[in-house]
């Protein structure tokens, strides 16, 4: 991604506001041990359930562990769970849309047809059913949602391929007898970068969604870990009355889902060539 | 100009933002804030008078999970379980204060050799459909507890009978090969089914599954899959006419959505946990209006488990330094909030069967550090892990995922790490939980309980011959003297004598600690008080023991027409 | 065309099994059957028995084996019986020798799931079309950026967080609607009219909470779609020619853009049938997602690859039905220009 893309996308207000998001809440992750203020495991069995205080900005949880402590750190889980996810689904998706793309023939057409029969198969199915054998953990969360949600990307890279051969520049690479690798490597990928950047960062929003519906299932990331999407469940039951365990981390999901959106969506603006002469 | 514009347009989106946002608040506003209080003070004198017992009116409750079928012996769930038990009579059955007695059974008798057991069953019973219920039902009902076919889990009981017959249409004998002390008990579990409707039929195909005919107080109305299950007083019960007319159970698989309708007045009672009976109700004047809080101690129990096919979990001093390690106080008042208690046999606390001479390991760290330093456990290289040939004692607490149990175990780990032991957790799904851990035997730790019957024979938790996969002695406990015990408690009918056993087979069990009783919980409830005639506090047999007898006057009760 | 229907009608077969062995041996992966449930630590309940009845199911059998089994009894299209339910059937409904009907249960659970899909698919669009115009025709405007920003809020939201703050305020604090369910205990008794009200005031959150939480994907694929049609030639030469832009927006550019709309109902099929585990369980609806949840819970093995075939057949003939309804209404690929 070149400067000019972002610069050119943090000129609408929205998408800048998503950039800004993702930045602040990247930041309080990282600085989590520096600025939370317990230790989020800290559990205190004479402060159950206490509301949100001077002492304890977010209240206090079943254990009497600070909210505000677990929020910062579960943020940490939810974040990197969307991160790999994405991580493992972007390369799957780039490999095979590549092989796809380049040699087409009958390779195009077997990766084509895996495609099909996963997009055919009910994805959150697949994921439920995967997890629940798996026994759920942070990395198996991480690899199944990875697993199943590489379809994308892989007919996006397919198709970008597919357009840039006809393209001179790649053409006239090949008649130098430029190697495949080196064709791939240095013209095709990076030029289809910018697409599969946009839907990356549309794809942590959704993994991220994912994670706090898998919690609710009792398939996400397991106590004592904390993430956004088990606090939530923890506070689920007790909406009415413990509010502050539920809207925190529902707020925070929120908040981050939307921050990922605005910004891929501003990414996805400032790339297409219609933002320029808008009427 | 153009700046301008650009900010006259950020201006007015973030107005807008605002709006949305604004209306995300409100809703989450009004969502926190408190109910108005609908229930007027006149409604409230009403629910809290007190009324003749009359009969009428419907009781509804929802439940986490549909039943599979309504016949219990193939079934086998807690959910089927709590419908079938309204349905199906049993030949005996436990009173108030958890004596046997007769239900189908007028009388029973033990033969001198103490092998056979003949039941005399009341005369004049009926099915629902009005055909007689006899003896020839209840010898059906065992050989089909016991064929292969059924696959019952819970066959192993019935299958110690070597022989059944029916003398007569009133009488039904079975012989055991041996005197078996859990035999009584055993057939206050088995719900009696009908013959002239089941014979010839496979069991798990056969249609009665979801529309049973038994002879208990109610009978099957309709069955709305995935919605309810509606019941309606059995005209014919062989045990008289129940005082409330229709039991009606929502299917309602989330457990935040059944407290939303308990608050909306949609059900009228709840399973609890300890956070809603103990911090939400009674915060909520509204609803401590209308709902009466229960509390009734099971007979199940929460434990620490060893493998004990591990090291150094075969070394009785580590054993007791847990008990000693574990603050078990904390964990009654952190995850119980106060509604459990710790015990120090297998038995529910207060019934004959539990020894009042034991007192649980108080918590005592400095002695936990003693005992683990005697088995070899010294940090040696001061992490504040302890070490015991160079390897640092850590390993890993499983459990399934339940809440309370989840709790203790993150009370557990901080406990343990006090001592110098490294404790990490890790919470199963049920299905795997069994199969890949409990079966297997690969695990260290388990954090799990049981859920006891009413009998004190526990051979097949305890005895050294149930280790195989998938018996219940998963933890490998082999102690000779407790096997002897146990092997006495079966043979022995003499309630006093047996209880003696008993007694000593929990105070060997303690002083072996082959698991750390961590405690045992109040089962918690929240009725209407609409539903009155409910005994309490609860007696020994629970609070549900004279549930045919509930009743709700008349004026309390839901507009009618809208329920039916 | 006829050719390429029945090219497109045999790949339906290798694109299914594929789908089948996929299912399968996951499934075989997991730890656990039928008999690792809740009575699998019931003291009273004995090992011998589980082992018998594993026997009875075949679970004692090679992975392969049971397979084999499998896939023979599928050649005659039959799903066989559920392990965790009695024996229900798991499509299509049994009758007994006694004439009792025992219904199927993807036959109980499907129209549920499909009628509540529907009708938020049905919402989804009558919101996401004007709002998708709208946005398109004031690009980069604030009604655009609004109309962005409230969409993705919608889609950000837990779906079950929203749910239940809207079970509490409009069931609890207002009881303005039914919490849970899909019907009241007295529905049978109520008149036709009346039944008609209670089924829609069950169904409303069920139905609206998951439209506004989807709405954001449809919406901006009709504007974008709108957008792309702004630009090509023939409106400029309809504005060009003098029409007017109420004429040029509604006529030429929306029957265009809304052309890819049917591919993408297309797509979301597999979300129609399978439903949502999660609003399913939240709103008490006993429909595929429960269902599947349930049995992939309950290590009910039939059921789950009985969910999974039909759900992945259903969807391989939706694309199909979509692909052709895209010929049809495109002139274009109806003529030939355009294939595949």
């Amino acid at each position: 991604m070149n400067k000019s893309l972002l610069l050119k996308t943090l000129t609408n207000p929205l998408s800048k506001a998503g950039f800004i998001i993702i930045v602040t809440v990247f930041l309080l992750a990282m600085l989590a041990p520096i600025i939370a203020p317990y230790d989020p495991d800290n559990i205190n069995v004479k402060a159950i359930l206490l509301a949100p205080s001077f002492e304890h900005w977010m209240g206090t949880d079943g254990l009497g562990r600070d909210v505000l402590s677990r929020m910062l750190y579960g943020g940490r889980i939810s974040l990197l769970v969307g991160l790999v996810a994405v991580g493992i689904s972007t390369a799957i998706g780039i490999i095979l849309g590549a092989i796809a793309g380049y040699y087409r023939g009958w390779v195009d057409t077997v990766i084509m047809r895996l495609v099909d029969v996963m997009l055919s198969i009910p994805s959150f199915f697949l994921i439920l059913a995967v997890i629940a054998f798996l026994t759920p953990s942070i990395i198996n969360v991480m690899i199944v949602i990875g697993l199943t949600s590489w379809m994308g990307v892989t007919r996006l890279v397919r198709a970008e391929f597919l357009s840039l051969q006809g393209r001179e520049f790649v053409q006239a690479s090949r008649t130098l007898g430029a190697k495949d690798t080196r064709l791939i490597f240095t013209h095709l990928l990076p030029n289809s970068l910018t697409p599969i950047i946009v839907s990356s960062v549309l794809g942590v929003a959704g993994a991220v969604l994912m994670e706090s519906g898998l919690s609710f299932l009792g398939l996400g990331v397991q106590a004592p870990q904390a993430s956004w999407g088990n606090i939530l469940t923890d506070g689920k039951d007790y909406i009415q009355f413990a509010w502050w365990l539920s809207l925190f981390p529902g707020l925070a999901i929120l908040i981050t889902v939307l921050g990922y959106n605005l910004l891929g969506e501003g990414l996805r603006d400032a790339l297409d060539p219609r933002s320029n002469n808008a009427k | 100009m153009m700046k301008n514009l650009a900010f006259l347009k950020l201006k007015k989106l973030n107005r807008n933002a605002k709006a949305s946002s604004t209306l995300l608040l409100l809703i989450l506003l009004s969502a926190c804030s408190k109910p108005s209080q609908d229930a007027s003070s006149e409604s409230l004198k009403k629910l809290n008078q007190t009324y003749p017992s009359q009969s009428g009116g419907t009781f509804i409750d929802a439940t986490i999970g549909e039943p599979s079928g309504l016949i219990y012996m193939v079934a086998g769930e807690s959910a089927a379980g709590a419908i079938s038990s309204n349905i199906f009579n049993k030949l005996l059955k436990y009173d108030k204060n958890l004596d046997l007695e007769g239900e189908l059974a007028e009388s029973w008798q033990i033969s001198a050799d103490q092998k056979t057991i003949t039941f005399k069953l009341k005369p004049n019973l009926k099915w629902a459909d009005g055909k007689p219920l006899t003896s020839a039902d209840v010898l059906w009902t065992w050989q089909a507890v016991i064929d292969e076919k059924t696959g019952s889990p819970y066959a192993s009981d019935y299958q110690l009978v070597k022989k059944a017959e029916t003398p007569d249409v009133l009488t039904f004998s079975v012989t055991y090969e041996q005197a078996y002390a859990p035999a009584l008990d055993s057939w206050s579990g088995l719900q009696i089914l009908p013959k002239h409707l089941l014979a010839g039929q496979d069991l798990h195909t056969t249609a009665f599954a979801r529309k049973p005919v038994g002879s208990h107080y109610y009978k099957l109305d309709s069955w709305t899959h995935g919605e309810n299950i509606k019941l309606s007083r059995n005209a014919n019960a062989v045990l008289g006419q129940a005082k409330i007319d229709n039991l009606i159970t929502r299917i309602i698989p989330d457990s935040s959505a059944q407290f939303l309708e308990l608050m909306a007045d949609n059900i009228d009672s709840m399973g609890l946990d300890p956070i809603k009976y103990a911090r939400i109700i009674p915060a909520r004047p509204e609803l401590q209006q209308k709902l009466a809080l229960y509390k009734e101690l099971g007979s199940g129990y929460t434990y620490l488990g060893f493998n004990l096919k591990h090291k150094p979990f075969d070394d009785v001093r580590v054993r007791h330094a847990f008990n000693y390690a574990i603050d078990k106080q904390e964990i009654i008042d952190g995850v119980y909030l106060g509604l459990g208690i710790d015990i120090a046999s297998p038995y529910k606390p207060g019934t004959r069967w539990s020894n009042p001479a034991l007192q649980p390991y108080p918590y005592d760290p400095a002695k936990a550090k003693v005992l683990l330093k005697e088995a070899g456990f010294i940090d040696s290289d001061g992490d504040g892990i302890l070490e015991r040939d160079g390897k640092p004692f850590s390993f890993e607490i499983i459990t399934n995922q339940n809440k309370e149990r989840e709790k203790s175990a993150v009370l557990i780990q901080r406990r343990l790490k006090d001592v110098g032991i490294q404790a990490n957790i890790r919470a199963i799904e049920w299905a795997s939980f069994i199969s890949r851990f409990i079966k297997t035997g690969d695990f260290d730790v388990v954090v799990l309980g049981w859920g006891l019957g009413l009998d004190p024979d526990q051979y097949n938790i305890w005895h050294s011959s149930q280790q195989a996969p998938g018996q219940f002695n998963f933890i490998g406990y082999n102690n000779p003297t407790i096997d002897k015990l146990l092997e006495q408690g079966r043979l022995e009918l003499n309630p006093d004598k047996r209880m003696k056993i008993y007694h000593e087979f929990a105070k060997v069990l303690l002083e072996d600690s082959p698991i750390v009783y961590l405690s045992a919980g109040y089962g918690l409830s929240a009725i209407h008080k609409r539903i009155k005639g409910i005994d309490s506090p609860a007696p020994p047999a629970g609070l549900g023991w004279n549930s045919y007898d509930w009743y709700i006057p008349e004026p309390l009760r839901r507009n009618e027409i809208a329920v039916k | 065309m006829i050719k390429y229907l029945i090219k497109r009608v045999l790949w339906m077969i290798p694109l299914l099994i594929g789908i089948s062995l996929i299912s399968f041996f996951i499934m075989h992966l997991a730890p656990g059957d039928i008999t690792s449930n809740e009575a699998a630590f019931n003291p009273k309940t004995s090992e011998e028995s589980r082992q018998k009845l594993r026997e009875l199911y075949n679970l004692d059998k090679p992975v392969i084996v049971q397979y084999g089994l499998w896939m023979k009894r599928m050649a005659t299209l039959d799903f066989g019986n559920s392990f965790a339910s009695h024996q229900k059937p798991v499509f299509w409904q049994t009758t007994d020798k006694d004439g009792n009907i025992t219904k199927g249960m993807v036959q109980e659970a499907l129209p549920i799931t499909l009628m509540i899909n529907i009708l938020g698919l049905i919402i989804t669009l009558t919101l996401a079309i004007p709002l998708g115009i709208i946005a398109a025709r004031k690009y980069g405007l604030w009604q655009d950026k609004s109309i962005t920003l409230f969409n993705f809020i919608g889609f950000s939201i837990p779906g079950f967080w929203l749910s239940l703050l809207l079970m509490y305020w409009l069931g609890v604090v207002n009881n303005w609607l039914p919490i849970s369910g899909l019907h009241s205990l007295n529905y049978e008794s109520l008149d036709n009219w009346s039944k008609l009200k209670d089924s829609l005031s069950h169904l409303f959150l069920p139905v609206v909470i998951p439209s506004v939480t989807g709405l954001a994907g449809i919406t901006l694929f009709v504007k974008n779609g709108m957008l792309d049609v702004f630009h090509q030639d023939y409106i400029t030469t309809a504005r060009a020619k003098g029409l007017s832009e109420h004429k040029v927006v509604y006529t030429h550019a929306l029957r265009n853009a809304l052309l890819p709309l049917i591919t993408i109902v297309g797509l979301s099929i597999p979300g129609l049938i399978g439903g949502s585990v999660i609003a399913e369980t939240i709103f008490a609806i006993p429909g595929m997602g429960k269902l599947f949840f349930d049995s992939v819970m309950m290590r009910d093995f039939p059921v789950i690859m009985g969910i999974l075939t039909i759900g992945s057949a259903l969807t391989l003939i939706g694309n199909l039905i979509a692909d052709i309804a895209y010929a049809w209404a495109d002139p274009r690929v109806r003529r030939g220009v355009v294939r595949d």
